[in-house]
């Protein structure tokens, strides 16, 4: 479907440096961070190559370790979560009339609009107001929250492509409703379920803002620990941080290059 | 049980059980902290916090304090700055893009650094940035100074940061729909003798609205409620609407306000996504789009979203 006729050659030599040069600075502040996690001394003055803030990092960090394991708790928990409540939301606002369905709908779109400050102050005040102690607990919820959406988003953009009458078949051979949603329906969603989750993980390791709000103490997950250290200056162990999470994130990303080419693809 | 319901009942029913989980969470964890936040910015506030229950329009008159009325005139410039910034960044990029036979390289280079955590990216301007940063000891040992520039903590700094944070809001709804657009409309309106730009303002702009409206509301929105990034590159004078209402919280302890703040941002940000989506919709009626293809579409404008949340 492209036409590739229109290309006098200036425009789009134009458009060309500016996406290199907007490339070339997105990843600048990264490479500056990495380049100065191998420095041997502490600011930015490169005084030789050294792996000690590894070294500091991985031995010598233990609250920042605790901070990642709380992360993990709070990402997996909450990403199964919404990832159950999402999946089947959009298995029934796709397929059934029910009353309350157009209230859901809207209020699922909600929380990917509005400003993380907002979703973060309500539910520290909603938490404060019925008397429940913030911690590890409320972090969850507030994970839970902000991935739902984005769960039910792409189950229901997958549902979209799924042939109802499958869902009929099944029946009519005689298949229960709980046979039709764990052998016929979720078989043929898993890879919207399972990216959605994926995303879920992202999100959850990656959120300050919301985070920040609701949490108490004894509960601070690695994004919390980052900010602090942040607060006391520049620290070189931060810049080695800095790379294993950049890493990470390329490992997310390549893991989710399928759903990167359909999204190139359908054009 | 399944014999003994009416298909209408049965419908209903499996609705339901589907559904309200999602719906029951949401009511509890969404719209009643929300509707709580509508409560409190109309009582009166408490001494050490809370509120006390008696009606009264003391926060909204509060925001009008001369000192909030610069915070929130900082805001809007700041936000419109970096808004714009972005956008005309995202242009030629996402032209360029839709063009390339690269697109899925190109989408991952523009991905990477949109999702490294936001605190990483912050840091790492701080650390280019900051009087004895990556750019001063880099000019310092060119000699081109002496002495450090201030490059940080200013108002300078943070619209450059939030330029930064969010321009793939811009980039990759604007891919979207340049990809999807028709170049030889291009070709045809130079034929019909149209200058370049002319050709592409008059031709393409009209036809990549909703991607513009999208890439707008992206990055307005967040910009608009940014908090971090004025708290950690900005300085004593680029305080904005989301540090007052997190300061209202948890310093000043005036809840009330602090709620007033947030029913502001709340309204422009949904005026802002009421506005997008009515101008996608008129959009998708013109082009008689498949349902499926405009689910794609919003799937992919919501994909990039999750950089941030």
């Amino acid at each position: 479907m492209n036409y590739h006729t229109y290309s006098k050659k200036s425009s789009v030599s134009f458009s060309y440096t500016v996406l290199a040069l907007t490339i070339v600075f997105l990843f600048i502040p990264l490479f500056v961070v990495v380049f100065f996690s191998f420095n041997s001394a502490k600011g930015m003055q490169w005084q030789g190559a050294s792996l000690i803030w590894y070294e500091k990092l991985i031995f010598d960090s233990p609250s920042l370790w605790a901070a990642f394991k709380n992360s993990l708790i709070i990402a997996l928990t909450s990403s199964l979560t919404a990832t159950m409540l999402g999946t089947l939301a959009a298995i029934g606002i796709k397929w059934y009339r029910f009353h309350g369905k157009s209230y859901i709908t809207t209020i699922s779109y909600l929380p990917m609009v509005l400003p993380e400050v907002i979703i973060g102050i309500s539910m520290l005040i909603f938490f404060s107001a019925v008397k429940i102690r913030l911690g590890m607990f409320t972090i969850f919820v507030a994970h839970t929250t902000f991935n739902l959406p984005f769960v039910f988003m792409m189950v229901s953009a997958r549902l979209d492509e799924f042939d109802y009458s499958t869902v009929e078949a099944a029946r009519d051979l005689g298949a229960n409703e709980r046979q039709t949603l764990t052998k016929v329906i979720i078989p043929s969603v898993i890879p919207a379920i399972l990216s959605g989750f994926l995303m879920c993980i992202t999100m959850s390791l990656e959120d300050f803002v919301i985070t920040f709000f609701v949490s108490g103490p004894g509960s601070g997950t690695l994004p919390l620990y980052v900010y602090s250290m942040i607060r006391y200056g520049v620290s070189p162990v931060i810049n080695a941080l800095s790379f294993v999470m950049i890493l990470g994130t390329m490992v997310i990303a390549f893991t989710f290059r399928r759903f990167l080419k359909t999204v190139a693809a359908s054009s | 049980m399944r014999k003994l319901l009416k298909p209408r009942e049965r419908e209903q029913m499996l609705g339901t059980a589907y559904a309200f989980p999602m719906g029951i969470w949401f009511t509890l964890f969404f719209t009643i902290p929300l509707g709580i936040i509508v409560l409190y910015s109309f009582l009166k506030r408490g001494l050490y916090g809370g509120v006390e229950w008696e009606f009264t329009l003391d926060a909204y008159k509060q925001m009008f304090n001369p000192s909030f009325g610069r915070v929130v005139i900082r805001t809007l410039w700041i936000s419109v700055l970096a808004t714009l910034g972005c956008i005309l960044i995202a242009i030629p990029c996402g032209y360029a893009m839709a063009k390339s036979k690269y697109q899925t390289v190109l989408l991952f280079l523009i991905i990477i650094p949109f999702w490294t955590n936001s605190l990483i990216r912050i840091y790492a301007w701080i650390s280019i940035l900051s009087t004895e940063g990556f750019v001063n000891s880099l000019l310092i040992k060119l000699g081109l100074i002496d002495q450090g520039l201030k490059l940080i903590y200013n108002n300078g700094a943070v619209v450059l940061v939030l330029i930064y944070m969010y321009l793939p809001f811009a980039i990759l709804p604007l891919f979207t729909t340049i990809d999807k657009f028709d170049f030889s409309l291009l070709d045809a309106a130079r034929d019909l003798g149209a200058s370049k730009l002319e050709a592409i303002i008059k031709v393409m702009f009209p036809n990549i609205k909703s991607g513009l409206s999208t890439a707008f509301i992206f990055t307005f929105i967040p910009i608009f409620g940014a908090y971090t990034v004025p708290l950690l590159v900005g300085g004593k004078d680029s305080t904005m609407i989301g540090n007052i209402i997190v300061d209202q919280v948890s310093k000043t302890r005036n809840w009330p306000l602090a709620s007033a703040f947030s029913m502001v941002l709340t309204f422009i940000s949904l005026v802002g996504v009421f506005w997008m989506l009515y101008n996608g919709k008129r959009e998708q009626m013109q082009s008689k789009k498949t349902t499926q293809q405009s689910l794609e579409q919003n799937i992919k404008k919501h994909h990039l979203i999750r950089g941030e949340k």
